[in-house]
């Protein structure tokens, strides 16, 4: 029989459903998995007792004939998601021991169509980066090495590396994300799995610890694009309790899943064949223009001209909004208080933020209110505020002669840990194909393509129009198809 | 623009996040590298533009002005540092 770690959430709910295995023989094989790759250190808690409680009802209610959606499957959740008694830290020092009294709506969402949850995945701190180094719990690792001996530790991407780590180690099924600038499709493309950011709006923010609210979308994160699909329909819907919440039906995503692009046109912006670029990722992006192809779409070429200036515009928008909802952090409420001897309440607010927050989080505190600063407003956040709409309408010109648009996910493989954090600019350019998508709230998935000449995984990007996850999810299922991705990578671990 | 040491601790005193003379000479250099490379934004033309406000055109809903909810101080309090009588507990602000 296949081990149950191998399935995928399609394959466990079905499985499940035909009586093939029992829900709580699943979770306790995850559990196990879980408990055995601690040197991922892709969880900051480890949650088994909630994976078992959500099996043995999905027992129960397979017994009554109730099954729900996701009854027998178990996941990951991204520790950026409160989650109710449990433990929620965003990986920041600043929140260790914070049990909130209430669920996000998400986890809420998933937990109601009988998913368990395996644990609390590890992240950037506050998904405030694109290698997993920022956490205050300790570097993620991905699990896949370099073919050539070299056993280098490699970033597993960011900021959603503890569920992309966790997925390609095949120690859950699938994992909760969130995406400000690329934080979901960026991991999902260094760990040769699958993520989809939907349009802003369609998954609620309500619990979400906020990075940059304007930009923050929840998603789904799996091995492939069917069981991506089924986790979004159980994520998303709306929800009056976040004001940017879309009030529109969930679509049956999985059920409308086809592979045939007969009449789409795909655009390839030229904008993206960036300076530097290996040559692999140039030859992954022809062999994905052919499969589509292949796959009876019509190539296009177009143009977005403002795609430059995309990511300083994004590193002036989300550090304004990260220094505006970061300053809840004051060590009244909840969370960290740092109170010296003899310190009034301003020595109090500044000494615990100086304490709980990481370097990144506060160099970015510190851009943030610097931009927003008086004398410097116009200048720079009106400015990019003005730019993202340029960026925006860059989009809507290309939907004039495309569908969807096909780019590489990120501009190199995985690096290796510690290799880029002395340098936060060239950290950030990893974000580059990325960016522009979350500045214009529209939907993007990557899925793996192949392997670099070092066996590492690369992913191909495919963005869509407002709303329009469908046809994100059909042409990433057109190149998942032709791709034929099944390497994983051996367990060292 | 570029910030020298008294600029950034007048940004870390802004933002209230304690610093020492060591973190600010090292935050200097750091912060003008980002900042100098987001000045390219000023190249584009803006004049015709409007500063986005939604990426999704969406209206914000009212809702009936009722009360939805409340009675949850134990729940509030539950994760102060430190709470006294049903209330947040903070150093003396009043001499």
């Amino acid at each position: 029989m296949t081990k149950l770690t191998d399935l995928g959430v399609a394959a466990l709910r079905d499985g499940f459903r035909a009586g093939d295995f029992s829900a709580r023989e699943v979770a306790v094989a995850f559990n196990d998995a879980v408990a055995a790759a601690k040197p991922l250190n892709a969880f900051i808690v480890e949650t088994p007792d909630h994976a078992l409680a959500a099996a043995d009802a999905a027992d129960a209610d397979r017994a009554s004939g109730n099954l729900k959606p996701l009854s027998g499957v178990p996941i990951g959740m991204k520790d950026l998601f409160a989650t109710k008694g449990v433990q929620t830290t965003a990986a920041s020092h600043m929140l260790e021991g914070f049990k909130p009294e209430y669920e996000s709506t998400v986890s809420g969402n998933l937990w109601r169509a009988g998913a368990g949850m395996l644990g609390k995945l590890n992240l950037d701190q506050f998904a405030m980066g694109s290698s997993n180094e920022t956490s205050y719990f300790g570097n993620v690792i991905s699990p896949w090495r370099r073919n050539n001996g070299d056993t280098a530790a490699l970033a597993p991407g960011g900021s959603s590396g503890g569920s992309s780590s966790a997925i390609a180690a095949r120690i859950v099924p699938g994992a909760t994300g969130t995406d400000t600038g690329g934080s979901i499709r960026q991991p999902a493309a260094f760990t040769g799995i699958s993520g989809i950011k939907p349009t802003y709006g369609r998954c609620s923010r309500w619990g979400v610890v906020a990075f940059a609210s304007s930009l923050d979308q929840a998603g789904p994160m799996a091995r492939d694009v069917r069981d991506c699909a089924i986790l979004l329909e159980n994520m998303a819907g709306f929800d009056a309790k976040d004001s940017t919440s879309l009030d529109l039906p969930v679509p049956n995503w999985e059920a409308a899943l086809s592979s045939d692009l007969k009449g789409k046109r795909i655009g390839i912006p030229k904008e993206y064949r960036v300076d530097g670029m290996p040559a692999e990722i140039e030859a992954l992006w022809e062999q994905g223009i052919a499969w589509l192809k292949d796959a009876g779409a019509e190539i296009v070429s177009v143009s977005l001209p403002h795609t430059k200036y995309a990511l300083p515009a994004y590193y002036i928008i989300a550090p304004a909004e990260a220094s505006s909802n970061l300053a809840r952090y004051d060590g009244v409420r909840y969370g960290l208080r740092e109170l010296p001897d003899g310190a009034n309440l301003q020595d109090m607010y500044a000494a615990t933020r100086a304490a709980g927050f990481g370097d990144e989080v506060k160099r970015r505190i510190m851009i943030g209110t610097y931009v927003l600063s008086a004398g410097f407003y116009d200048a720079y956040y009106t400015q990019a505020q003005k730019v993202r709409t340029l960026i925006a309408q860059d989009f809507d010109k290309a939907w004039e002669s495309c569908d969807l648009l096909l780019t590489p996910t990120a501009p190199s493989a995985a690096f290796g840990l510690g290799e880029k954090s002395a340098d936060p600019l060239a950290m950030y350019l990893n974000d580059v194909f990325t960016v522009p998508t979350s500045l214009a709230g529209l939907p993007a998935m990557s899925v793996p393509g192949g392997l670099d000449a070092l066996g590492l995984p690369l992913g191909l990007q495919v963005i869509g129009k407002a709303l329009d996850e469908q046809s994100v999810l059909n042409a990433s299922l057109a190149l998942e198809e032709r791709a034929g991705f099944t390497a994983r990578p051996d367990k060292w671990w | 623009m570029s910030v020298d040491s008294a600029t950034v601790r007048k940004i870390a005193s802004l933002a209230r996040i304690a610093v020492s003379d060591a973190q600010v000479e090292a935050m200097v250099p750091e912060l003008n590298n980002i900042l100098g490379w987001i000045e390219q934004l000023g190249e584009v033309d803006t004049s015709a533009v409007a500063p986005m406000t939604a990426v999704i055109p969406n209206t914000l809903r009212l809702r009936d002005d009722a009360v939805t909810d409340g009675d949850v101080r134990d729940a509030v309090l539950k994760n102060a540092p430190q709470a006294e009588h049903g209330f947040f507990a903070v150093p003396k602000v009043i001499e």
